[in-house]
């Protein structure tokens, strides 16, 4: 039998006319214009901030010491004290949340499991890192800083509690990523769960865990308001980060960004360019890391 | 590949055993139909970057036919399904070497609307996947995005569709309970009162009952004859049986293994009724297949 | 719980207690999980201990627009208002726009482009919050005052609008502290929005697809409604944020503990006064500053808890579904 096939015209398959598809081209629009409006200010922050650092970042500027009263003009003096005070102040509180905050994913991943305990610290952990990095440095206050005076120490406890939830959960989302036949495979030549953990578990998510650490740090180092009431602001140097007030970046930015001499003005963009390229860095090592070391990921 | 028809019958006797389960159980009034030609493709090859995914096939399907797809897994069968109403657009390294003509009109020529093609050719998934909406909302969606307000007619539209799904009487007092409540069969023709809301002209269904019961899934073929009439119907199937009881037309694909790279094409082998097929096919390979002495 | 031969450890003859290290490390790592709840109720403890002087002195007082050190007077209405005057202008305007880049990086761009984008996000995301002030008070509000100033003068004794942005006008104000609050709430919102979005199941997207839909119709109709609630718990967690952000806020408000409707008007909120007066406060003074923290602290976490509850939900209900 042969097909009988009734002559018909070929549909029409061209694009549905009407407001469809300039509906569909206009959203498409709004949101690529939704990223276009976060480049701008961006690009805005990230131009002034080089154009009016750059002229007044010099090996002076790095390195010379003290930081001179805010009506002397830039040239004068240098930003060295804040500059130690960030890597000092924000280094202590790396070595302090670090550890516990993997050590706390640890034990969410490892041997919490299921239980209402670990649920429990996994959720408020989580709503911690949303506490206002003030409230923070208020703690420290009322809880050391009254006991002990004001320190480059009490600065890394405020500065410890900021970052200890972030490295929580980032060292969290790592360790889940590690497969169990790994962990099987250890416990099957006799090792205990300590020794499966930090031998086997622990360098396989390392990359990962590293590199959300540095993140931690990098949002560490710029924070201003957990340290304005735990090491007040001084000019000159302190390495004794155990007593004595000190200074950062983020401080000494805070203080010159209300000053009008412009001296103090130039200080300030020198100094943000410098806080700045140090976050920039932290963040490229992390991205590096992640890249390279990484041997688990989503 | 078209085969005259004859009456085989005599001669699978001598040649095979008739299986018991491969009688025809189709009821006595679905004469196979050989109307306008649907779906006509030319060699069609399809890609997914450099692998070649399916390779040279070349059918027509038939209107108001219910031509099935059948064949091991990997085979391509689902990705040629795909083609004809251009779904593989969605996978951005796909792209398709021939030609598809959908009643006379080339379906990947430039200036064609996968939005228009798949107005006309919609398309029935595995699992069954109804929107997070009340079952009303999601059998008027079709209708809605194609600028159908009225009220009105919108319920007549979800109405209608409710009942060529069958689903009708079972959910009439509840449409604006979450489509998500339903169980596995009945979300199943919700997604197909969804389909034909808009309705199309074809109706292609991947494997539309691999996740269901055999209750559900005895309705849901009752269900295809009954719609038959009106739409044109095409099935990839697992399952051989269902092979037999649905379509007028079967298509069995396979694979062909490239020793040198390693690969895996999947190639049309032979396309007839389906009586014929099952009963007395043409190609070894075919024969292997539904005789179930390969997989 | 991870997989623990040892632990089941029976009477067979090579069982043995579990080994001092073992079992230490153990109560180490779940130390280092406690300290988390530990120090939540230090800060609520020691924070509410300093503020109680503030309490028992104003009583319900601390809810009125009353504040003047000099005569120590404590009430703090101005700053709750200000905080939420400016958290909400920064959410309004931060929403559309998170939500928007969630989109476009999940439906609407190819994954190769993608990457570029995420890119510029962290980098928004990693500026301090003491260069935004910097910025913002040195270079961005000379310029927008100017704006508002055209403004005002052409809305002035327009009903609605003049209520809003009528004089007096000023570069460091709600308004321009709200824009600041909202570049940097972007981030936080955009990757949470951007985590739920990619947890639609792809058939439901292929499902719209199927019947004809453009993209956008896609999104509404399949992406949208399992999405909803999370993006709901992004927007309460950027509202967090909004609220607690304090060096850039302290910067640009305008110091001045007035409640107006004026948009463009110097304000005052919560973290902002803490920071700007905790340095020569004492007595009354300082408690009151504190307690304005323990507020600030209660707000977070409710509304923290909230948000995290909501998204958990959605979350489990996408799954389930």
């Amino acid at each position: 039998m042969t097909a009988v096939t009734v002559p018909r015209q070929a549909p029409d398959l061209r694009e549905p006319k009407g407001w469809r598809r300039s509906k569909n081209r206009i959203m498409t629009v709004l949101m690529l214009l939704s990223f276009v409006l976060v480049i701008i200010p961006l690009g805005f922050v990230l131009f002034t901030v080089i154009a009016k650092g750059a002229s007044t970042i010099s090996w002076q500027f790095l390195t010379g010491s003290p930081i001179p009263p805010n009506v002397l003009p830039a040239g004068i003096g240098g930003m060295w004290p804040a500059i130690l005070g960030t890597l000092l102040i924000t280094g202590l509180a790396t070595l302090m949340a670090v550890p516990l905050g993997i050590l706390g994913a640890i034990y969410l991943n490892e041997y919490g499991g299921r239980n209402w305990l670990a649920a429990l610290i996994g959720f408020m952990s989580d709503v911690m890192t949303g506490v206002p990095s003030i409230v923070m440095g208020l703690f420290i206050f009322s809880i050391w800083v009254l006991h002990f005076g004001y320190s480059g120490l009490a600065g890394a406890f405020a500065l410890g509690c900021l970052m200890l939830p972030v490295v929580i959960r980032s060292s969290y989302e790592m360790l889940r990523l590690v497969p169990d036949p790994l962990r099987e495979a250890s416990y099957a030549l006799g090792a205990t769960k300590s020794r499966v953990t930090l031998t086997v578990v622990l360098p396989a998510a390392l990359g990962g865990i590293v590199s959300g650490a540095l993140l931690a740090v990098a949002r560490a180092a710029g924070e201003t308001a957990p340290l304005l009431f735990t090491i007040l602001t001084v000019t000159t140097a302190n390495p004794n980060v155990f007593s004595g007030a000190n200074t950062s970046l983020p401080s000494q930015i805070f203080s010159n960004a209300s000053q009008p001499y412009t001296g103090a003005q130039d200080r300030g963009w020198g100094a943000a360019l410098t806080l700045i390229a140090i976050c920039f860095i932290l963040m490229i090592a992390a991205r590096f890391v992640t890249a390279r070391f990484t041997r688990y990921s989503r | 590949m078209e085969q005259p028809e004859q009456n085989v019958v005599a001669q699978t006797e001598t040649v095979l055993p008739k299986p018991a389960a491969l009688q025809d159980t189709r009821p006595p009034d679905a004469a196979v139909s050989t109307g306008a030609t649907v779906f006509e493709t030319d060699k069609v090859s399809i890609y997914y970057g450099s692998f070649r995914a399916v390779t040279d096939v070349s059918l027509t399907i038939h209107e108001n036919e219910i031509t099935a797809f059948i064949g091991p897994s990997g085979c391509g069968k689902t990705t040629v399904l795909r083609t004809l109403n251009r779904m593989n657009d969605l996978v951005p390294s796909a792209r398709v070497e021939g030609d598809v003509h959908y009643r006379g009109a080339s379906l990947y020529a430039p200036g064609v609307s996968p939005i228009s093609v798949r107005r006309r050719i919609g398309m029935v998934f595995q699992k069954p996947n109804p929107f997070p909406k009340s079952i009303y909302d999601n059998v008027a969606y079709g209708p809605r995005i194609n600028g159908i307000r009225n009220k009105g007619k919108l319920d007549e539209i979800v109405e209608k569709s409710l009942h060529q799904a069958a689903l009708w009487d079972e959910v009439k007092n509840r449409l604006n309970k979450s489509g998500l409540g339903l169980s596995g069969g009945q979300a199943q023709r919700l997604c197909i009162a969804r389909t034909l809301a808009v309705e199309p002209d074809v109706v292609l269904m991947d494997e539309p009952c691999s996740a269901l019961d055999p209750i559900a899934t005895g309705r849901i073929e009752d269900l295809m004859h009954e719609i038959k009439s009106q739409y044109t119907i095409v099935i990839v199937t697992h399952n051989m049986q269902q092979a037999t009881r649905v379509s007028d037309r079967t298509a069995f694909y396979s694979v062909l293994r490239d020793e040198k790279s390693d690969t895996r094409t999947g190639v049309l082998v032979e396309y007839g009724r389906t009586a014929q097929i099952f009963e007395d096919p043409q190609d070894t390979r075919t024969q292997a297949y539904v005789t179930g002495r390969m997989g | 719980m991870k997989a623990d031969p040892a632990g089941t450890a029976g009477s067979a003859p090579l069982a043995h207690k579990r080994p001092l290290g073992d079992r230490g490390f153990q109560i180490l790592a779940l130390a280092s999980g406690l300290l988390v709840l530990v120090i939540l109720v230090l800060i609520a403890v020691t924070t509410s201990q300093q503020a109680a002087s503030w309490f028992s002195a104003e009583g319900l007082k601390i809810f009125t627009n009353n504040w003047d050190p000099a005569t120590n007077q404590f009430g703090a209405l101005a700053f709750i208002y200000g905080t939420a005057v400016t958290a909400v202008i920064a959410i309004i305007m931060a929403v559309p726009v998170s939500v928007g880049i969630a989109l476009l990086l999940n439906e609407v761009v190819p994954y190769r482009w993608s990457r570029p984008i995420v890119y510029v996000i962290d980098l928004l995301a990693v500026v301090p919050s003491v260069v935004w002030g910097l910025w913002g008070i040195l270079v961005f509000a000379p310029w927008i005052q100017h704006i508002y100033a055209s403004i005002a003068s052409g809305v002035n004794g327009i009903p609605v609008l003049g209520f809003f942005f009528g004089s007096p006008t000023s570069g460091a104000s709600f308004f321009t502290a709200g824009i600041i609050l909202a570049f940097m709430i972007t981030p936080i919102v955009t990757s949470l929005s951007r985590e739920v979005i990619a947890t639609v199941p792809q058939i439901d997207k292929e499902g719209a697809y199927a019947l004809g839909a453009t993209r956008w119709e896609m999104i509404t109709g399949a992406v949208w409604p399992h999405s909803q609630g999370g993006v709901v718990g992004a927007v309460l967690l950027g509202l967090g944020r909004a609220m607690g952000e304090t060096i850039a806020a302290a910067l640009v408000i305008g110091s001045s503990a007035t409640i107006t409707s004026r948009l463009f008007a110097p304000g005052y909120n919560m973290p902002a006064v803490i920071a700007n007066q905790f340095g020569e406060a004492s007595g009354v003074f300082r408690s009151a500053l504190m307690g304005l923290g323990v507020l600030l602290f209660a707000f977070t976490i409710i509304i923290n808890v909230l948000a995290r509850g909501i998204v958990e939900r959605s979350a489990r209900r996408t799954r389930g579904a």
